[in-house]
């Protein structure tokens, strides 16, 4: 179409709609954000599409920079005790709410204390439970909160007190459990303190609209510390549920970042778009968790090992993901602080090598032609996971004759029948809470609960994981760790597939995004140039 | 009319009793409840959370405590979207698919109606043979097809209309044309099919006898008739339409409530759905009531005395 007759046609429809649509002028940021918030209460909220609105709304003691390294954030600087346990933060003089108000330590205390109270009901509360008594304080245990690890020693000095050293403490003060709440709008709103109107924080950002399964609409904060850094007048996040639409949206310049990719469209955007499109590891792993409390895989290690030989990563992730996953030889994705990736030691050898000792281990396990194992896998309802055991299931049945039936369960019916252990393999998928490898590998303590979704259960590997957190010195710690997870690698309770990678669209106007493994990228850091 | 309104009224409050009852009920008896996630809480979060929704009481005391609150018109607050009340999230929601639905539905019976009388006068003729083969077209091809093509030329390639969103005419557009198009179809069909009926009829035979222009016989007499089925078909349509589309709602990024009939079933959102299926129940019946009253105008022989 000429340009002239669009552009009239264009103002035709700007004419008849007047303040109706944003217009996409420099200095707003449009950006898809996945799903509609749970919640902006930053103790109610435990999802990414949520923390990413939040982290722009408020700013934790430590805040994270434009790659995700921890800078101070409402802490200037913090002193550490010598054994690991008591942290002392010293609060930005100038640190201030969205209304101007100062921001105090007491202001930490208070949301800590009502974080963890049993009344809040914070669905993430266990996240702070290395603060010391905070997991009796939300077992309902403790009714005087004066003996939570956490105490305003002035206006601008707060001390956290943990049970153990706990080396991701730091990166653990930027989740959205430990923001600080401005007490006094809380108290006058209530449930209704995070309306567009009613919200005070202190980050980067206020949030000025929020249409539910619209969108998200923030202006910068006058107040905050670092403002006159803040480039964008506006920042839109919109619920972005079907991958293909939000393509669409975006190519049509309605967003500038993209939350998400459609996996079946990956090789047109490659051939079309490929400098707009990003694609980097994140902190996941995509596995499958095999029942370690029942037949055929209790007491049975080398069956479980012969069934994780027996797949061809490489193929599924070239051929059937195809969205540039990274085949995983262990649970701990690589890039993790403080942690060297442990691999399971068949990552260097062909696939044809890894039949081999497949086959071998599956006759020791007792199974053979004659005797084949019969299994079945469960996965909740997506295309994606039904292609994946389709061709698990056909290496295990073509290279040694396994049986295999699909069992394919709606997604909360899924989650119960993980959670009840009613599966013998389950499609599982781990995305950690902060960058350590603790995330990963405390869920596999044999008193983690239902979290075990496996019932691996190893005395060395709890062992191992309880010195580590107790350990001060973070190379000895980190030895710790890395032996746990090669004893857990052996007993393979769990059979890694591939890492999750983040991808987004870019356009080329937007400034100052850096990819990372927690792909956090705080508006405060970005800018749009004029396009 | 008036005591035939009021008795329909009063015969549906049962009705949705029985719908509030088995809905409650079923929603329950599903596997998973609202807070089960990928990552397992600890026992004692998932005991608070349990408690702060009174999840831990016997369920016919759930019950009760739920009639007691829809009766004084409380529908509590989403368990899935934790700072709004289900109420708000209704009446946030329903206007949008309202003015969609009604948009749809008025596009669809004007183009639907015209079409199928149309194809009735010209019955096998190349023009009956185009509209019908369009409407069954329109019947087989799906909303998830149609509205995303739509987006792509007309959004993308031609850049003439929004991909998504929701503001102002332009951004109604799309969305009106993939909600009606089906509905054309539909309308299109019924009234080919009681057009054809209807023209046979004695009376417009008689009509024709005492000299009407055929312009007068269709308009005058045919169509009132014609238009019975298709009204009969426009009390739920309309009901199922002015709720919204998940489809419609989830392309084009529409703030409706069509998205929270599947969404609050699969996220388990007990409140959400339970607001949504009252919601949905007393549209419905008030819709056939609607419909049920303009009858007599179309057909004399049926009367609300």
């Amino acid at each position: 179409m000429p340009g002239t007759a669009r552009q009239l046609l264009l103002g035709f429809l700007v004419f008849i709609t007047i303040g109706a649509g944003p217009a996409l002028a420099g200095g707003e940021l449009h950006l898809g954000n996945g799903a509609e918030p749970e919640s902006l209460d930053i103790h109610l909220s435990s999802g990414v599409a949520e923390a990413n609105i939040q982290r722009d709304l408020f700013e934790g003691l430590i805040a994270e920079g434009p790659d995700a390294s921890l800078i101070p954030g409402a802490a200037e600087s913090w002193d550490i005790s010598p054994d690991g346990t008591v942290y002392t933060f010293h609060l930005r003089e100038d640190g201030r709410w969205s209304n101007g108000d100062p921001v105090t330590a007491h202001d930490f205390v208070y949301a800590f204390h009502r974080g963890l109270d049993p009344a809040t009901a914070g669905s993430y509360a266990f996240i702070l439970y290395p603060v010391k008594n905070a997991e009796a304080v939300v077992n309902d245990e403790m009714t005087a909160l004066g003996n939570l690890g956490i105490k305003a020693l002035d206006d601008h000095t707060l001390e956290i007190t943990l049970n153990a050293p706990t080396a991701y403490f730091l990166d653990m003060l930027t989740h959205h459990m430990a923001y600080p709440l401005h007490r006094p709008s809380l108290e006058e709103h209530g449930s209704a303190w995070t309306r567009a109107g009613n919200l005070v924080g202190n980050g980067a950002f206020t949030l000025a609209e929020w249409v539910p399964q619209s969108h998200i609409k923030l202006v910068p904060n006058p107040h905050f510390h670092d403002a006159e850094n803040v480039a964008l007048d506006e920042v839109w996040y919109y619920p972005t549920e079907d991958e293909g639409q939000e393509l669409q949206r975006y190519r049509a310049d309605e967003l500038d970042v993209s939350y998400d990719i459609p996996a079946d469209q990956i090789e047109w955007i490659v051939e079309n778009l490929n400098d707009e499109y990003r694609n980097f590891p994140y902190l996941g792993v995509y596995y499958y968790g095999l029942n370690t409390t029942a037949a055929p895989f209790a007491d049975n290690v080398p069956l479980r090992q012969a069934l994780s030989l027996a797949i061809n990563r490489e193929i599924l992730t070239q051929r059937i993901t195809r969205a540039g996953e990274i085949p995983a030889y262990s649970f701990v994705p690589p890039g993790v602080a403080f942690y060297q990736q442990q691999t399971m030691d068949f990552e260097a050898w062909d696939q044809s090598a890894r039949n081999d000792a497949a086959r071998a281990l599956y006759a020791e396990a007792g199974y053979g032609e004659d005797n084949p194992l019969e299994i079945e896998i469960l996965y909740n309802t997506s295309d994606n996971h039904k292609k994946i055991a389709i061709a698990i299931g056909a290496m295990w049945k073509q290279l040694l004759g396994v049986e295999v039936t699909l069992r394919n369960e709606e997604w909360k019916v899924y989650l119960a029948s993980r959670d009840e252990k009613a599966y013998q393999v389950v499609r599982s998928g781990w995305i950690g809470d902060y960058n350590d490898a603790n995330t990963f590998l405390d869920l596999f303590l044999s008193d983690a609960g239902t979290m075990n979704s496996t019932g691996y259960s190893n005395p060395a590997y709890d062992a191992l994981l309880e010195s580590a957190a107790m350990e001060t010195n973070m190379v000895a710690r980190q030895a710790m760790l890395e032996e746990a997870e090669r004893i857990f690698l052996a007993d393979a309770p769990v059979i890694p597939i591939y890492f999750y990678t983040t991808q987004h669209m870019i356009k080329p106007w937007v400034h100052g995004w850096v990819d990372n493994i927690k792909d956090v990228h705080p508006s405060r850091f970005l800018s749009v140039s004029e396009h | 009319m008036f005591s035939y309104a009021a008795r329909r009224l009063a015969s549906a409050v049962p009705t949705i009793l029985v719908v509030i009852t088995i809905a409650f009920f079923m929603i329950r008896l599903a596997p998973g409840g609202p807070f089960d996630q990928e990552r397992q809480v600890p026992p004692e979060v998932a005991a608070n959370l349990e408690r702060a929704y009174h999840l831990d009481e016997p369920l016919t005391a759930q019950f009760v405590r739920y009639l007691g609150n829809v009766l004084t018109g409380e529908f509590g607050p989403s368990f899935r979207y934790r700072d709004f009340s289900v109420s708000e999230l209704l009446a946030d929601g329903f206007p949008i698919s309202m003015q969609l639905g009604v948009s749809a539905m008025i596009l669809a019976i004007v183009i639907g109606f015209s079409a199928g009388s149309l194809a009735a006068l010209r019955r096998n003729t190349a023009s009956d043979m185009a509209v019908m083969g369009v409407a069954m077209t329109g019947i087989a091809v799906p909303n998830f097809v149609v509205a995303p093509i739509m987006t792509l030329v007309l959004g993308v390639w031609f850049a003439l209309l929004p991909v998504g969103g929701w503001g102002g005419i332009n951004h109604a557009i799309l969305p009106v044309l993939a909600l009606a198009l089906p509905q054309i179809a539909t309308i299109a069909r019924l009234t080919r099919g009681s057009m054809l009926e209807v023209l046979r009829a004695d009376f417009i035979r008689t009509a024709r006898a005492k000299g009407l222009s055929e312009y007068a016989t269709v308009t005058g007499h045919a169509m009132r008739a014609a238009a019975l089925p298709v009204l009969s078909y426009l009390g739920p349509a309309t009901a199922g339409i002015i709720t919204g589309s998940v489809v419609i709602e989830q392309i084009f990024g529409i703030p409706g409530i069509g998205r929270y009939f599947v969404q609050g079933a699969l996220n388990r959102d007990y409140t959400l759905v339970m607001g949504v299926v009252i919601f949905y129940a007393v549209l419905i019946i008030l819709l056939n009531l609607i419909v049920d009253l303009l009858y007599p105008l179309f057909d004399p022989r049926v009367r609300h005395d």
